[in-house]
């Protein structure tokens, strides 16, 4: 299991990595896509859309469930990555290089975690 | 009593005291036993099958079956082949459920696959989910594919089936989704008044074709004007008119929908019948229903299963755009066999048939003064203005013919290809006398 | 095995259609290609289809305890009936006298299913049960707009209700409050009490439950919602537990659906159609689906009537009409000693499968069930790798259609069975030896589970393939 220590974590497992002061991109981890098994879809939002930290803000389906993404952050949807809409396995195969969505605007952040302390997190 | 309970008093007796309970109503202890209903349930004996027998076919036997029928207004008698109800009499069909388990299903879930494709060959769309229950709630559910979170408002023209606006009328009051009916010109959509109508909140606009009073819509029109406004473009079409005439596809749709009753299905008094609906690939996350993909086996063998299932509401609860469980997957079944029986060229025939007997019953009630109400290009149904209505429509009653519907400014009449000649000169014939 | 589009020949056909006897007339706005359906003759037609039906399992192929779904035999009375021209060749438009009998087939359904449900009217229109539940909340939803009750905006769902449930409230308009079961797998009753409020429009609720347990609550449960002035809607996916033996109506239920499909044993269809018929008490008659039928009392004829403040119509014309016909044959063969009696039989049946797979298996909740029960494979999956998945793909080869597979979601690693009235102690006593197998050889040989089925005309499938790539019809290549 990879946990980069550039980025921030979220409880509900994803993450942030910041570009500037007020914009970052957003993905799952690699823990998520893990737990969530093989993912066929994802729901992305769209450009434009206002965002809060903790709140949904687009979902991702496997066979079998369907799960929400939760924003790390309140803020605008800047840009999407729709490839993943035509290839959601990227999400399983390479979690950090798939982002989601990148958000700007950012004004609050919810409590995000290090590397260090996602990865302990997760392995109790 | 009748029982279809195979395990005897003995057998019973034998399971209890593998239970350790003395007598089956102990195991409803959880049940407030003040609320049993025992010796005061009031229902009648139970009966016989010889006694049942009897005592349903009386009731159909009330019923009156007619001879012919030249009404249609949205459930039409069609011929149905043999093989159609051969087919469906199958018992691992009748008796099986939704195919959940996939290795032993194959047989349902390829007849929906073989449904699906014949769904979007008749329509010219790229994906048809597995059906829903008719074409009302075809179109209601269509609405609801098109909303989004700016285009909130859905408009139906006016020339749509009264039952499938009302419908819609229905599934809008629970959604809060607001629905403005467009008025009709002359039989048909006013287009003027569309274009009027259509502002930033328009998510859809729904015209059916032929539509209810059998008149053809310019489909093309009607829909460059909905794309012009930025709203989809529902479809609501006749399928065997499908045989012939241009397909939602051809015409711009994104959803096509309707009531595939005339695929093989009796008229049964209203239902079981089948709603079919198709989409563009760029809508087709948004149908509602089961939809069946084709895979493969772990040894490579093609197969099919049912796939998206994580639009449904089985998962995605109360995300889900439609509750849609169960289908009409056997009336399906039955349209499968029926177009595959009829081929393309069986169901261009009956569609010819159906208008060209239209059309002749027509001109021979505007020869005795029974003229259309509309002008223009129709199908199988039009209007004709009538002074007498109700003596005519008991004449023909009174002769074994079921006449056309009473709709407003006259009749609205039907013929399919079942009706021959000669039924409609002896219908006329009958009209004749009393005009 | 080959798609239809891909046998025969360009050229075969039946010969169906007679030669047009009036002047040709065609349509100026004419498709330009012609639909690529299928060409074959007669005989290759029944052909595929014949092999299509025997690729299917059906309840008359074998065991079918598909929990919650009551897959009890169909008579074939029921389809006689059905088929009689009486009803097949009717215009849902003729004349209201010359439909009598079918009038009078919805009026007696109606009368006699209110006796077994305690309430006080019904509507056919309803196609099938989630159909049902959504027309059944729209005269929730009417009833409160009717009383300018406006601010009712939520509906009150358990965990382990069907997803149908909070779909339904959803698409009439409501919020979902999703409330938590205790560990008895019933309602939480303080948490219930919690929920409730000025803005409760409704509790949806299925009792027995969906894993199988009557509420003892249930009195206490719909008194919470009345007194917060909310109505209570009783799903009747698992009215074949108690029917003829208690009665939703005096449970406290308001309004209800039946699955027709399912207790009143009219056929599955592969999917459908069913028929969700709609009852509810006098206070929402008025809200009903019109038509509705009524019966002349001077004159003794049927006629159609709209009631006062209907909702409107939720289908075209009166439902599934030709489902009803077989629901009514069932009700009138059993009739007042035979409708409880199956319903106890079920229950019986269940408790039996329950006890004996208890021997091996865990039980998600204590007994006695009524009509079915769960089990919980979470321990078997621990120690040995086997899912509940597994398990039903090894019953598959015994030609035993699996049961419900994780449902409800409150239990992990689920299978709920429901072997109805209908199956003798001697199919349940082959089908507990088969299960039991099966734990030992999760136990001694995983990895056969692992790779069952074998002897289906299809192995597993890959879901996942198919839904990342999805091939959702066939292109004549």
């Amino acid at each position: 299991m990879n946990f980069p220590a550039e980025l921030k974590y979220t409880k509900d497992h994803e993450w942030l990595k910041m570009i500037d002061d007020t914009t970052g991109i957003v993905g799952i981890t690699d823990f998520a896509q893990s737990e969530l098994g093989d993912l066929v879809f994802i729901n992305l939002p769209q450009e434009g859309d206002e965002v809060t930290k903790d709140e949904s803000f687009c979902d991702v389906e496997s066979v079998k469930a369907v799960s929400d993404v939760m924003s790390p952050v309140t803020g605008v949807v800047a840009e999407v990555n729709s490839e993943l809409e035509d290839e959601p396995q990227m999400l399983n195969e390479d979690p950090y290089g798939a982002w989601i969505a990148k958000i700007e605007n950012i004004t609050e952040f919810g409590d995000l975690m290090d590397a260090a302390d996602y990865e302990a997190m997760v392995q109790k | 009593m009748g029982t279809y309970v195979p395990n005897t008093q003995a057998q019973r007796e034998a399971m209890l005291a593998a239970l350790g309970v003395a007598k089956v109503e102990d195991l409803f202890c959880n049940v407030p036993q003040e609320m049993l209903v025992g010796e005061n349930l009031d229902l009648p004996k139970g009966l016989s099958e010889l006694e049942v027998r009897k005592k349903v076919t009386a009731m159909a036997a009330k019923n009156r079956v007619y001879d012919t029928v030249l009404r249609g207004a949205g459930a039409y008698r069609h011929f149905i082949p043999s093989v159609v109800k051969s087919v469906i009499s199958r018992e691992e069909l009748v008796t099986a459920y939704t195919p959940y388990q996939a290795e032993i299903s194959q047989g349902i879930l390829q007849s929906i696959f073989e449904y699906q494709t014949m769904i979007c060959e008749l329509t010219g769309m790229e994906v048809s989910n597995a059906s829903v229950y008719d074409g009302g709630t075809a179109g209601a559910e269509a609405l609801a594919m098109c909303k989004d979170r700016k285009r909130t408002k859905a408009y139906v023209s006016a020339t749509t089936d009264p039952n499938v606006i009302g419908t819609m009328q229905t599934y809008c009051f629970g959604s809060g989704m607001p629905l403005e009916i467009i008025p009709a010109k002359d039989g048909r959509t006013d287009l003027e008044a569309l274009k009027a109508a259509l502002g930033a909140d328009a998510a859809c606009v729904y015209v059916q074709q032929p539509n209810y009073y059998g008149n053809m819509e310019d489909a093309h029109a009607i829909g460059e004007i909905a794309h012009a406004a930025g709203a989809k473009y529902i479809m609501g079409c006749n399928p065997i008119a499908l045989a012939v005439m241009e397909t939602p596809a051809e015409c711009g749709a994104d959803v096509a929908v309707g009531e595939a009753q005339p695929l093989g299905l009796d008229i049964a008094f209203g239902g079981p019948y089948l709603g079919y609906m198709a989409a563009t690939k760029a809508m087709f996350r948004k149908l509602p229903g089961r939809i069946v993909g084709q895979t493969h086996d772990v040894d490579g063998n093609v197969g099919y299963v049912l796939t998206l299932t994580a639009r449904e509401q089985h998962i995605r609860r109360e995300k889900a755009s439609s509750n849609i469980c169960s289908n009409q997957a056997l009336c399906a079944f039955a349209a499968g066999v029926y177009m595959t029986a009829m081929g393309a060229d069986g169901l261009a025939q009956a569609a010819k048939l159906s208008m060209s007997k239209a059309h002749y019953l027509a001109d021979e009630l505007a020869k005795i003064g029974l003229p259309r109400i509309h002008s223009g290009e129709y199908f199988h149904e039009f209007v004709t203005a009538c002074d007498k209505l109700e003596a005519v429509l008991k004449a023909l009653d009174d002769n074994g013919i079921l006449g056309g519907l009473p709709v407003e400014g006259g009749i609205l009449w039907c013929c399919t290809e079942v009706v021959s000649r000669e039924e409609i000169d002896r219908a006329v014939a009958i009209v004749k006398e009393v005009c | 095995m080959k798609l239809i589009f891909e046998k025969g020949a360009p050229g075969q056909h039946l010969t169906l259609m007679p030669e047009c006897d009036v002047p040709e007339v065609e349509l100026s706005c004419a498709r330009k290609t012609a639909p690529k359906l299928p060409h074959v003759s007669e005989t290759e037609l029944t052909r595929h289809y014949t092999a299509l039906a025997k690729r299917v399992h059906g309840v008359n192929d074998g065991f079918y305890p598909l929990g919650s779904c009551t897959m009890k035999y169909n008579p074939k009375i029921n389809e006689d009936m059905a088929a009689l021209p009486g009803f097949t060749q009717i215009h849902p438009l003729q004349p209201v006298e010359t439909v009598q009998g079918c009038m009078e087939v919805l009026s007696t359904t109606e009368k006699l299913l209110c006796e077994i449900t305690g309430m006080d009217a019904m509507t056919f229109q309803p196609a099938a049960g989630a159909h049902g539940e959504f027309t059944g909340l729209l005269l929730i939803k009417a009833y409160h707009t009717h009383r300018k009750d406006t601010a009712r905006t939520k509906i009150i769902v358990p965990d382990s209700a069907h997803g149908t449930n909070p779909a339904s409230a959803v698409m009439a308009g409501y919020t979902v409050v999703n409330i938590p079961s205790s560990d008895d797998g019933c309602v939480d009753v303080e948490a219930l009490r919690k929920a409730v409020g000025p803005d409760t429009a409704g509790l949806m609720l299925t009792n027995p439950n969906t894993v199988g347990i009557f509420d003892k609550n249930i009195l206490e449960i719909t008194k919470i919602v009345h007194e917060a002035g909310g109505l209570c809607y009783y799903d009747g996916a698992n009215l074949n537990a108690v029917m003829g033996v208690v009665r939703p109506g005096d449970m406290g239920f308001d309004v209800i659906h039946l699955n027709l499909h399912k207790t009143f044993s009219t056929p599955h269809g592969g999917g459908g159609p069913g028929a969700g018929a709609v009852g509810c008490k006098a206070l929402l008659k008025e809200f009903l689906p019109g038509p509705v039928v009524e019966q002349c009392p001077e004159c003794g004829l049927y006629r159609f009537a709209q009631p006062e403040h209907s909702i409107g119509r939720v289908k075209d014309f009166y439902g599934n009409f030709d489902v009803v016909v077989r629901a009514l044959t069932y009700v009138l063969t059993l009739g007042k000693e035979g409708i409880p009696d199956a319903a106890k039989n079920a229950v019986l049946n269940a408790n039996y499968m329950m006890k004996r797979l208890s021997e091996k298996y865990t039980m998600a909740y204590a007994g006695p069930c009524m009509h079915e029960f769960v089990m919980t494979l979470v321990d078997l999956h621990d120690t040995t790798g086997i899912s509940a998945m597994d398990i039903a793909k090894g019953l598959l080869d015994h030609g035993i259609h699996p049961p419900t597979m994780y449902f409800p979601l409150i239990v992990h690693e689920a299978l709920m069975i429901e072997p109805t009235e209908t199956e003798s102690q001697e199919t349940m006593d082959h089908v507990c030896d088969v299960f039991l197998q099966l734990w030992d050889l999760a136990h001694t040989d995983p990895q056969a589970l692992h790779d069952a089925p074998t002897k289906t005309p299809v192995r597993r499938l890959d879901e996942v393939g198919a839904a990342r790539n999805p091939v959702l019809r066939y292109v004549a290549g």
